[in-house]
C-alpha cells in the first residue's frame, strides 16, 4: 500500500511534493459533452502565450519556490495542439526555476488527430514522459455522437504510434452511453484490453450543465443507462480491467503495476500543484496554510491580467478547516488505498467504530485498522458516502 | 342618510370561478367606487393567495351609490363571498346580513354542486334571488339550457334573469336595477334600541380590530358606549364606517346599514361572529339567533423542518389565527418530528392556505403529516374521548368502539363520468341514497365517511370526472365504524407520523398502497431499508428499498474539487429538507404524498 500523508503534508512543516498543471485551453472542434475550459483555437498568438504562461510561472513561483518539480500536467483542451518547442521551453523555464526532479512525470493530453508521428516525436523530446490519449471509444457510432472528429481505426493508429514513442501511454474512454448494452460494451472494452495498455482511464458519461448534450438530454433526445444499469456496467469494467492486469487505483483509473499518473496520485492525495493558464485550480502550502488559486477562464481575460499584473489567478484564497477536511475526502477516498485515520484524525472528522464496522458490513467500507477504505461497491457510492460521513 | 327604502344589501353567491368577485368588480368600477387607474382583477380579493390562486378566501363587502332608472339615489351593500366549500360558512354569516342574494351561475358550464349548497342556504333565509347568467361571452355559453336547469334543479323563476358577462361588461346595469327593482330593502327601527349583528372581524395594523356589523334597529354612532351581549363586555365606539372598497369614516350607521366600527378591542378573540351589538345605557330585549361556530373538521401536525424554529412557528400561528378563528392549533409533539402543532382546519383547502403562508409569509418550511378527522372514542370504563391524532390512539383493549364522522354529499357530474364517480364513492365506502338527473347531467346524493373525503376525494373526483364533477357537503353525524389504526415502521421502527386511522376492510390495501408510495418517494441509501404497514404487532404490508448503487462522480481531479465542495454543500442543503428516522432521510413532503392513493 501506498503511504498516505494527506494531512501531514498539510499540517507538518515539512513541504508536500510539488506538482504543476498547466492548461491549454484550445481545441479544433468542441465536443457536446464536454464542460472544460476550451475553445476554438482562432487568432491564437503562440507568441504572447508562450509569454504569459512564463510570466505566470515566475509569479507561482514567486508564491511557492520551494522545488524541485514532481510532475507536471499539460490539461486542456487539446494541448497536443501546442507547438513542440513552446512544450519545451516551458519545461526548461520550470526547470530553471523550480527544477525538474530527475525522474519527473511529465504527462500531455492528447487527440488522436492531433498525434502524427513527428509530432509525438517532437513532443518527447521536448520532455514529455507520459502521453494521455482522448481515445473515447472504438465504437464509430459513438464517436459520431460523442462530436468527435476521428474514428475508431484513428484512434487505434494513434495509440500505437504513441507507444513506439513513449514509455507511458494512457486511454481515456467514455462509457454508459445512451443504449450501450452490458456485451456491447463488454465487447469494445476486450478490444481496448487487447492492446495491452498500461494504463486505461473510463469514465461513465456524465450529462453536465451548460453543455449541448445537456440540452439535448432534457429535451428527452436521448437516455442515458438508469443507475442499475450504470452501476452493472462499472462492476464488469472492474473485473474486465482487473483480469486484463489493470486494477482499479481510483474510481475510474486503471493501470498495471508502476503506471499509475503520479500526477494525479498526488493531487488525490493532497498535494501542492500549482494551476497555470486560464481557469487552472491551484493549491499550495504556505506555512500551516493551504491556499486555493483560481486562474480566470476566458482566455483573453486571462492573457490581459497576466500582461497587466503578470498572473491571471482571480482568486486565491486560504481554505477553511472544513473545507479541507472536505477535499480529503473528496480526494482520498477515490483512491483504492483510502484516507489514513490518523490524517481523518487530525482533520476532525470522527467516525465511530460502530459506523465503520456497520459500513464494513454493509460492504461500504472495507475493514482496516489504518485506513478508512471505499470497497469497490463504496467507491460506486462514494458521493453518497462522502456527504455521510462529513459532519453536516 | 339614507333611508331605509332606498337601501338594498345583497350577496352573490355561487360555485367556484363562475364570476363572483369579477362581479364585484364591474359594480364598484360602473358606480365609481374605484377609478380605473385603481381597478384590477377580482379588485376585492387582496390576500397575494387569493390573487395568485384566483379565489375568494375571505367574504368582503363594499358600499356602492348608484342612482337608478327612476332617478333616486340608492345605497347598495355589496358581500362577495367565496365559492370553495371550505368557505361555506363566511357564506352563511354573509347571507344573514342581507335581504337578498344574486345567483351567478356560468352559462358554460350550468349549475354545479356549490350553486346549490350557496342557493338553499339562501332559500333557507328567506332572500330573494335574482339569477344572473355570467359568461355569455363565451362560446359554449348556453343560457336557455341553464335557465332550464336552474328552474328544473333549484326551482327558480329564471323570468327575471339577467345575462351578463362579468368580463366585458355586458349587463351590469340591468344588474344593478335589478338589484333596486327586485330585491327588498332591509326594515328597523331607528327609534329602537340598538341591535346589530357582528358580521365579521379582522385585524389591521393601523385600526386594531375592526368589526364588520348589519345595523337591524337603532343607530350606531361614533362616541357610543355599545356592549356585546355574548359575553357582556362593552366598547367606546371610536370610528364608525364603510368600504367602498376604500375605508370612509362617517358617524352614524342607521337601520338596515352595513358597515364597519373600530372601538379600542384588543383581540379578534373578543369578538364573536353572529354575536349581537347593543347599546351599553339602552340594550335590546332579545339577542339574535348567533351562527354555529364554525367547526375545524380536519387535523393535521405542523411541524418545522427546522427543529429550531419552533418558537417562530408558533408566533405565526398565533398572528394568523387573528385573522382567522376558525383556524385551531396546540402543540403537540411527535417521537419523529420533535415539537409542532396539531392544527384543525375547515377543509384541505384551508389547510393548504394556512401551510402556505405560514411557509411564505413567515419562512418556515414545514413537515406536514397525515390529515385526520375527529374520531370518538367510547373506552370500556364508560368513558369517551377526542382522537384528533392517530398518534394518541389508547391501547385497543381499552377501547369499546370508534366513531367517525359521516357527510352527506351531493355531486353534479355528466353521465359519461357517473360509472366512474359511483366507483370512487363505493371505494371511499359510501352509500348511495339519492341519484336523479337534471339534463344530461347525474346528481347523485352518497354518505359517506368523512376520513375518506379528508385527503384526496376532490383530487380523485376532478381527475375521474375530467374536472366536470363538482362537490359539496355538509357533515351529518357520528357512526360508529370498524376502524383500526395503522403503523408504518421504516427500517423497522415506527414512524409515528405516518400513521392513520383506517376502516379494518381496507387496511390491507391501503398499507400496500402506502408502502409502495414510500418506496418511490424515500431515496435509496446505502444500506436497504424496509417499509412495513402493521396493524398492532401484525405486518399486513411490506416493501424494500433497494441499496443505492450507484452515486460517484465519473471524473474528479485536482480541478474539479472546488466545484464538487460547492455541490456537497448543495446536497447537505437538500438534506436539511429530508427528516432522519434513526439512520434513514424521509423527504419532507412524503408525509403527505404517502398518503395519496390512485385507486
Ligand atoms: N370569459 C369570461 N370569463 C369570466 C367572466 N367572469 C369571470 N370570468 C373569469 O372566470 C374566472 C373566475 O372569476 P372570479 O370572479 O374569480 O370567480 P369567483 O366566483 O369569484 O371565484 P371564487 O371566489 O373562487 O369562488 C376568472 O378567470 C375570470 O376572469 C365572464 O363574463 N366571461
Ligand atoms: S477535445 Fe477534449 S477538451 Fe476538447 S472539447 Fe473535446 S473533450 Fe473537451
Ligand atoms: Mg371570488
Amino acid at each position: 500500500m501506498l503511504s498516505n500523508n494527506w494531512l501531514s503534508i498539510v499540517l507538518k512543516p515539512d513541504l508536500p511534493p510539488l506538482s504543476i498543471y498547466l492548461h491549454w485551453p484550445f481545441c479544433a472542434a468542441i465536443c457536446p459533452y464536454c464542460d472544460f475550459n476550451v475553445h476554438l483555437m482562432r487568432d491564437m498568438q503562440p507568441q504572447q502565450w508562450r509569454a504569459a504562461y512564463f510570466a505566470e510561472l515566475q509569479y507561482a513561483f514567486s508564491q511557492r519556490p520551494q522545488g524541485p518539480v514532481q510532475t507536471v500536467f499539460f490539461g486542456g483542451g487539446t494541448p497536443s495542439l501546442m507547438p513542440a518547442d513552446m512544450v519545451a521551453d516551458i519545461l526548461s523555464e520550470i526547470n530553471r526555476l523550480w527544477g525538474l526532479a530527475p525522474d519527473a512525470e511529465i504527462t500531455l493530453e492528447a487527440n488522436p488527430v492531433s498525434a502524427p508521428q513527428g509530432h509525438l516525436a517532437d513532443l518527447s523530446a521536448a520532455g514529455i514522459t507520459r502521453l494521455s490519449l482522448g481515445v473515447q471509444s472504438l465504437d464509430d457510432a459513438a464517436l459520431k455522437f460523442l462530436g468527435r472528429t476521428h474514428s475508431a481505426a484513428d484512434a487505434l493508429a494513434a495509440f500505437r504510434l504513441a507507444r513506439e514513442v513513449f514509455a507511458h501511454v494512457s486511454l481515456d474512454l467514455i462509457y454508459a452511453r445512451p443504449g450501450q448494452s452490458l456485451a456491447m460494451w463488454r465487447d469494445e472494452l476486450a478490444c481496448v484490453l487487447a492492446e495491452t495498455p498500461d494504463h486505461v482511464s473510463l469514465y461513465q458519461l456524465t450529462i453536465e450543465p451548460d453543455t449541448p448534450f445537456h440540452r439535448l438530454h432534457a429535451a428527452g433526445r436521448f437516455a442515458v443507462p438508469d443507475e442499475d444499469s450504470a452501476a452493472d456496467l462499472y462492476e464488469m469494467t472492474q473485473d474486465m480491467c482487473a483480469a486484463a492486469g489493470l486494477p482499479a487505483y481510483e474510481v475510474s483509473n486503471h493501470a498495471r503495476d508502476g503506471h499509475a499518473c503520479r500526477h494525479n496520485i498526488a493531487s488525490w492525495r493532497g498535494g501542492d500543484y500549482l494551476g497555470i493558464g486560464p481557469g487552472a485550480h491551484g493549491r499550495l502550502s504556505d506555512g500551516q496554510a493551504r491556499r486555493a488559486t483560481i486562474a480566470l477562464k476566458a482566455p483573453q481575460a486571462w492573457l490581459a491580467q497576466v500582461e497587466a499584473q503578470g498572473h491571471g489567478w482571480a482568486e486565491d484564497k486560504a481554505l477553511d478547516d472544513e473545507e479541507r477536511r472536505t477535499e480529503m475526502l473528496l480526494l482520498g477516498l477515490r483512491l483504492v488505498e483510502g484516507v489514513a485515520l490518523s490524517d481523518m484524525a487530525i482533520g476532525g472528522i470522527q467516525l465511530p467504530p460502530e459506523r465503520h464496522l456497520a459500513l464494513q458490513q454493509a460492504g461500504i467500507l472495507l475493514p482496516s485498522d489504518s485506513h478508512l477504505i471505499a470497497s469497490p461497491q463504496g467507491r460506486l457510492v462514494l458521493d453518497n458516502l462522502i456527504a455521510e460521513l462529513l459532519p453536516s | 342618510m339614507t333611508t331605509q327604502s332606498h337601501i338594498r344589501n345583497f350577496s352573490i353567491i355561487a360555485h367556484i370561478d363562475h364570476g363572483k368577485s369579477t362581479l364585484a368588480d364591474r359594480l364598484i368600477q360602473l358606480t365609481g367606487g374605484l377609478s380605473a387607474r385603481e381597478m384590477s382583477e377580482q379588485v376585492l380579493d387582496t390576500m397575494d393567495i387569493e390573487r395568485e390562486r384566483g379565489i375568494t378566501i375571505k367574504a368582503q363587502t363594499v358600499r356602492l351609490e348608484y342612482t337608478a332608472k327612476d332617478g333616486e339615489a340608492y345605497q347598495l351593500n355589496l358581500i362577495d363571498t367565496p365559492g370553495h366549500v371550505d368557505f361555506a360558512y363566511e357564506v352563511n354569516r354573509s347571507l344573514a346580513a342581507c335581504e337578498g342574494s344574486l345567483l351567478v351561475v356560468d352559462a358554460s358550464q350550468g349549475v354545479e354542486a356549490q350553486t346549490l349548497a350557496n342557493v338553499y342556504q339562501a332559500i333557507d333565509v328567506d332572500h330573494e334571488i335574482v339569477p344572473i347568467l355570467n359568461k355569455v361571452d363565451l362560446p359554449a355559453a348556453d343560457c336557455d339550457r341553464v335557465r332550464q336547469q336552474i328552474e328544473d334543479v333549484i326551482g327558480l323563476d329564471t323570468e327575471n334573469s339577467v345575462n351578463i358577462s362579468a368580463k366585458t361588461g355586458l349587463g351590469i346595469e340591468d344588474v344593478l336595477e335589478a338589484i333596486v327593482t327586485q330585491l327588498p330593502p332591509p326594515s328597523g327601527d331607528r327609534a329602537a334600541p340598538l341591535k346589530a349583528m357582528l358580521v365579521d372581524s379582522w385585524y389591521d395594523a393601523y385600526l386594531g380590530v375592526v368589526v364588520l356589523v348589519r345595523v337591524i334597529d337603532g343607530e350606531m354612532n361614533r362616541g357610543q358606549k355599545i356592549r356585546m351581549m355574548s359575553s357582556g363586555a362593552s366598547h367606546l365606539v371610536d370610528q364608525v364606517g364603510v368600504f367602498r372598497p376604500k375605508r370612509d369614516t362617517m358617524a352614524t350607521l342607521g337601520p338596515g346599514e352595513i358597515g364597519y366600527f373600530t372601538a379600542a378591542i384588543k383581540e379578534v378573540a373578543d369578538t364573536r361572529v353572529g354575536d349581537t351589538v347593543t347599546e351599553e345605557r339602552r340594550p335590546c330585549d332579545q339577542a339574535l339567533t348567533g351562527f354555529k361556530p364554525s367547526q375545524p373538521v380536519v387535523f393535521c401536525g405542523l411541524f418545522p423542518t427546522d427543529s429550531s424554529e419552533f418558537e417562530d412557528l408558533r408566533d405565526a400561528m398565533a398572528k394568523l389565527r387573528l385573522n382567522d378563528a376558525s383556524f385551531e392549533f396546540e402543540m403537540e409533539t411527535s417521537a419523529a418530528l420533535g415539537f409542532g402543532f396539531r392544527c384543525g382546519f375547515l377543509g384541505l383547502l384551508h389547510l393548504e392556505i394556512i401551510r402556505e403562508r405560514i411557509e411564505r409569509e413567515f419562512d418556515i418550511d414545514l413537515i406536514t403529516t397525515a390529515p385526520s378527522v375527529v374520531y370518538q372514542l367510547a373506552m370500556t370504563d364508560g368513558s369517551m374521548m377526542e382522537l384528533h391524532n392517530p398518534a394518541d390512539m389508547p391501547d385497543v383493549v381499552k377501547i369499546d368502539h370508534i366513531d367517525e364522522p359521516w357527510i352527506n354529499a351531493s355531486i353534479l357530474v355528466p353521465d359519461e363520468y357517473l360509472g366512474a364517480v359511483l366507483k370512487l364513492c363505493e371505494d371511499r365506502r359510501g352509500r348511495q341514497r339519492n341519484l336523479s338527473y337534471a339534463g344530461s347531467r347525474a346528481m347523485l346524493e352518497y354518505e359517506l365517511p368523512l376520513n375518506e373525503v379528508v385527503f384526496d376525494f376532490y383530487d380523485r373526483l376532478k381527475s375521474v370526472s375530467r374536472g366536470y364533477a363538482s362537490f359539496d357537503y355538509q357533515i351529518s353525524e357520528y357512526r360508529t365504524g370498524n376502524l383500526v389504526k395503522m403503523s408504518i415502521l421504516v427500517n423497522a421502527e415506527p414512524v409515528d407520523a405516518l400513521s392513520t386511522i383506517v376502516h379494518k376492510d381496507n387496511a390491507e390495501n391501503r398499507g400496500r398502497a402506502m408502502c409502495e408510495r414510500l418506496k418511490g418517494l424515500i431515496p435509496r441509501h446505502l444500506f436497504k431499508i424496509p417499509i412495513q404497514a402493521a396493524l398492532g404487532g401484525k405486518v399486513i404490508a411490506r416493501e424494500t428499498i433497494a441499496a443505492l448503487r450507484k452515486d460517484v462522480t465519473a471524473k474528479c481531479y485536482g480541478g474539479d474539487v472546488s466545484r464538487k465542495r460547492k455541490l456537497l454543500d448543495k446536497q447537505k442543503e437538500g438534506k436539511k429538507k429530508m427528516r432522519q428516522f434513526g439512520r434513514v432521510d424521509i423527504p419532507q413532503d412524503a408525509f403527505i404524498q404517502a398518503l395519496k392513493m390512485d385507486d
